[in-house]
């Protein structure tokens, strides 16, 4: 090590023990984002904000959302920090989240941000479904490629297709609730019907289908769109489909929860969350942002699906979502027995 | 004596032991160790029981409302929702239990709405319990909240907690749950005696014939309890998935189902089945075999007459063991189980796929019955096998004979290909690039860090937790048996605390997984703060495996004479000195046999964990099930055969260990 090295390292040492003593105030942010980014997003808020340290409590979106609401009469999040905006709904109608509009919210894409006059939260990157067609499998099978959701119930694809189950994967309810927007709740119910005939089975997680489909166990596997260009670009002979009629999306959102003790910092934190900068970084990971025009582009991602994007009413996906998921078993999970 | 004396005698304080410091310590340990079985097993099962009869239900009696005529300037009079619901029979009593998360649209209740009139509607909440959204906003207020038709339709009711049987009702009035457990129950019966009747044959033939290398044939079969039950699921996958091997001998049926289930089941229980019924084909008395012959009776007469007969309690326990076993197993249904819902795959669907904990309880509570069932037969059957081997009992001598031995030979050799097919499938899966585009071999699959499931850190975490139970556990499980075969008196307690010791075995890993989330994850409770961290995944490995520990430590203890105790009293030597210097090395043989059994269950379990572990204690069987999950199969074969790895270098490792400890402390035993 030469002076110069250790000379840099005291000084990088003093930076951080410097950080450290400057904390003013900690926040407590719930989250559901990678590991592997928890890390990297932290550094790039302190950079900017020195003075506010962030305790991370990560765990998968459906474990940390049952958390904040078992912890809703006694909340012990100051902030939560990517989480599905269908769990955020939720925290909102229990009346656990601060409504607050972050500075510069008016230039984000209006899809991103809760309708309401000073949005309860705010969102930072969208996953959007999509359909992972492997053209190997579909070639000795004799399959054309669908191009539409329609198309997937046609007779030559029965048996050939996979999607998660709604019950227990947020891809698979945003599916379902997709489509009930999409055609409409009676058209909806027996496109599914359809749909069901040709399912070969339904998968726990979101992003199996596609996996599945990339190693040929399944032609057609229903999943997102993140998913599928990994596995193309990890060598599998994959199509990414995006159909016509439009696709499903939820996306990670940000919110201050109601009577944390430092509004101050919180709010600081849902800013810093809504920057160029921030949207930025959701991009390493993330083909869909909601600050408009800085996103890059994933290699194998469909150009066209930031347009097939519905319209999505999360208000109505959250409102039904009980009701839907008893419908979707009662008509699909009953008849378990695929022999 | 006369009556004068007797009336001068005072009365003497009754006549009680007195209590050593050694009784009192013994006590104190005892208690103890008891209230850790209480709050580590009694008190979560509680609260996981007082969940599943905690409902929500929506109370139209606590909204009023009001509606404005055409010009929406003035107001009819204000009338409750549940008087509303009386003139116009909307909906039934049934239709009132909801879940955490249910919601109940209030236009229903104005048969003429439209959400383009000019009507106005005021609504409000009578009481403090009620709430209501108007779309995603809660009002919790009594106040009037005025909406116009358009905004009125958003109104979404919000149930209000109470206690009763409503969970129980909806679970039973919903087929797609209920019907799982008609599913378990078939599975686990199939599974049963198909196991059962394999597994006699192979310890048939290891017993009762001359064909050679049963050692080998014995450690094949001692396989499948060194790896998760998933693993035979991914080999099925493998084998008979829709890219599998072999798939053409399905014709056409897929093993996504009971199909894999089945045969899943059969390898995974495999051991258990064979490890009972061979002990009970091995007690047998020689002596009736010669009756047999000298009575002239056929070969067949005398396998129903003698053979049957004296292993009927091994494979009554056996078919109970193996039943428990398959209905409580989480492991293969999830990755094998298609579309076909057994009971402990939803419990695991309710609460992590839609956080209903409620409704997961009630399953677990659906799951405990028929566990608890077989668990109590088989220990009344188990009560009841006593005394076949007499003093005067011949061990049984097999007598060579060439064509029963071959045919035997050779029902073994296919079991074995069977356990070591399903093993290598997975290890050659594991090391192929690409499954079924690129068959060149590579090392990919073992990059745990690229995949979800916690990459290579799981799997230290998994070694981490593996020795922690095992020596946490002995300690705790040994010193616990101690007290209750060795201490005096205090028969109430002794009696509890064997009670409790015998519960865990009953309880199925999923219920007390998610008896622990119920009871250490609230806020309220004062230990929470291990909730997350890697001693309650410690806490619930050594709780979920404590019975069998425990039996294998009251079956050494109870070979020691209770003089010992006695003849250390008369030299006043406090008796945890005796146990630390005598019991201890004397037991050492069942000792490491118990810190093995709770390693290689530590590695291997995933039903209890599942809902445990966190980001930062992810565990390697854990991780085995999220990459299947997730879609990476190869990764998760790679992750299992690793844990097979793990767990036989350890079996190996203690076989060495014990002997090298053994031929030190056990040479009192060789005179």
């Amino acid at each position: 090590m030469t002076i110069f090295q250790k000379a840099m390292t005291s000084a990088a040492a003093l930076a951080i023990s410097a950080t450290a003593a400057f904390a003013e105030a900690e926040l407590t942010v719930y989250t559901a984002i990678e590991a592997e980014d928890l890390a990297r997003y932290a550094e790039t808020f302190n950079a900017s904000h020195p003075d506010i340290k962030i305790n991370w409590v990560r765990d998968s979106t459906g474990v940390i959302t049952a958390k904040l609401l078992a912890e809703r009469d006694n909340p012990q999040a100051d902030v939560v920090w990517g989480l599905a905006a269908t769990s955020l709904l939720l925290l909102k109608s229990e009346g656990m989240l601060e409504a607050y509009a972050p500075a510069g919210v008016e230039k984000l894409d209006p899809k991103f941000v809760d309708k309401d006059e000073t949005p309860a939260w705010v969102g930072m990157d969208a996953w959007v479904a999509s359909v992972c067609y492997n053209t190997v499998e579909a070639e000795k099978l004799g399959l054309t490629p669908p191009t539409s959701w329609k198309d997937l119930t046609n007779a030559q694809y029965k048996g050939h297709v996979i999607m998660p189950n709604p019950a227990s994967s947020g891809t698979g309810f945003l599916d379902v609730s997709s489509w009930l927007q999409i055609f409409g709740e009676d058209d909806g119910w027996a496109f599914m019907d359809g749909l069901h005939e040709n399912i070969a089975r339904y998968t726990h997680s979101g992003s199996a289908p596609c996996k599945l489909a990339a190693s040929g166990e399944i032609p057609i596997g229903v999943s997102f769109a993140f998913r599928g260009a990994k596995s193309k670009a990890a060598g599998a002979p994959l199509e990414i489909i995006v159909p016509s009629e439009g696709v499903g999306w939820d996306m990670e959102a940000t919110a201050i929860v109601a009577g944390t003790d430092d509004l101050e910092a919180a709010q600081k934190l849902v800013d810093f969350t809504i920057t160029k900068e921030a949207n930025e970084m959701y991009n390493v990971g993330y083909a869909v942002v909601a600050y408009p025009g800085i996103a890059k582009p994933v290699e194998h991602f469909p150009a066209n699906l930031l347009d097939a994007m519905i319209d999505n009413d999360f208000e109505f996906a959250a409102n039904n979502r009980a009701a839907i998921l008893k419908e979707w078993a009662g008509r699909y999970d009953g008849k378990s027995d695929p022999k | 004596m006369t009556d004068a004396t007797q009336h001068t005698l005072p009365a003497g304080p009754s006549i009680k032991g007195k209590l050593s410091r050694d009784d009192i310590i013994m006590r104190g340990s005892m208690v103890v160790i008891g209230l850790y079985l209480l709050i580590t097993m009694v008190f979560p099962l509680y609260a996981m029981l007082s969940k599943s009869f905690s409902t929500f239900q929506f109370d139209l009696s606590a909204y009023e409302v009001q509606v404005s005529d055409e010009a929406g300037a003035t107001f009819s009079n204000p009338i409750r929702l549940n008087d509303l619901n009386e003139q116009l029979k909307v909906l039934e009593d049934s239709d009132m239990i909801a879940g955490s998360d249910g919601r109940l649209g209030v236009t229903q209740f104005f048969p003429d709405f439209s959400f383009r009139s000019p009507v106005k509607y005021r609504i409000r909440n009578t009481t403090d319990e009620g709430r209501f959204l108007v779309g995603s906003t809660l009002t919790d207020s009594t106040e009037w909240v005025e909406l116009d038709s358009n905004t009125f339709r958003r109104v979404q009711l919000r149930p209000v907690k109470s206690t009763g049987f409503g969970n129980f009702r909806s679970y039973f009035a919903t087929p797609a749950l209920s019907n799982s457990i008609k599913n378990s129950v078939l599975i686990a019966t199939i599974s049963t005696i198909v196991t059962v009747t394999l597994a006699f044959w192979f310890a048939f033939a290891l017993s009762r014939s001359c064909m050679r290398f049963k050692g080998l044939f014995r450690l094949i079969a001692m396989a499948p309890i060194l790896v998760p039950s998933l693993l035979p699921g991914i080999a099925l996958v493998y084998l008979f998935g829709n890219q599998g091997m072999l798939k053409e001998l399905l014709f056409g049926a897929s093993i996504y189902g009971p199909i894999g289930i089945v045969i899943g089941s059969v390898f995974f229980t495999f051991p258990h089945a064979f490890l009972i019924i061979s002990t009970a084909l091995a007690i047998s008395d020689g002596r009736l075999y010669e009756a047999a012959t000298s009575l002239r009776a056929t070969p067949w007469r005398t396998f129903w007459t003698v053979t049957i007969p004296g292993a009927r309690y091994g494979l009554v326990s056996a078919a109970f063991v193996v039943f428990n076993l398959v209905i409580t197993d989480f492991g293969l249904p999830k990755v094998i189980g298609g579309q076909f819902n057994v009971l402990a795959v939803d419990i695991y669907k309710q609460v992590i796929g839609q956080q209903n904990f409620e409704m997961g309880a009630v399953v677990s509570v659906v799951l405990v019955l028929p566990a608890i069932l077989a668990f109590a037969i088989d220990r009344f059957v188990q009560s009841k096998q006593v005394a076949l081997l007499s003093a005067r009992s011949v061990p049984y001598q097999p007598k060579p004979n060439k064509k029963a031995d071959w045919i035997l030979f050779s029902y073994a050799s296919l079991i074995g290909i069977f356990i070591i097919g399903m093993l290598a499938v997975c290890q050659f899966a594991a090391l192929v690039k690409f499954w079924p585009y690129d068959l060149s071999f590579s090392l990919n699959n073992y990059q745990f860090d690229r995949m979800d499931g916690g990459g290579w850190g799981a799997y230290y975490n998994s070694i981490k937790l593996g020795l922690l139970t095992a020596i946490v556990g002995t300690a705790i499980i040994f010193f616990g048996a101690y007290l209750v075969e060795k201490s005096n008196g205090f028969k109430t307690g002794r009696a509890i605390f064997q009670m409790f010791a015998m519960l865990p075995m009953a309880i199925p890993g999923m219920v007390l997984g998610l008896a622990y989330i119920f009871f250490f994850n609230n806020p309220a409770n004062p230990l929470h703060a291990i909730y997350g961290t890697m001693a309650i995944l410690v806490v619930c490995t050594v709780t979920h495996f404590y019975t069998v520990s425990h039996l294998t430590a009251t079956t050494a203890l109870q070979q020691m004479d209770r003089e010992f105790e006695s003849v250390s009293a008369s030299l006043k030597q406090p008796t945890l000195k005796l146990f630390g210097r005598v019991t201890v090395p004397v037991c050492l043989p069942s000792i490491l046999d118990i810190s093995i059994y709770l390693f290689v269950n530590a590695m291997t379990t995933v039903s209890a964990v599942v809902f445990l572990y966190s980001p930062t204690t992810s565990l390697a069987s854990i991780a085995v099930l999220n990459m299947d999950d997730a879609g990476d199969i190869a990764p998760a074969a790679a992750m299992g055969m690793m844990i097979f790895y793990t767990n036989a270098g350890a079996r190996i490792f203690h076989l060495i260990a014990s002997r090298g400890i053994l031929s030190r402390t056990q040479a009192w035993r060789n005179r």
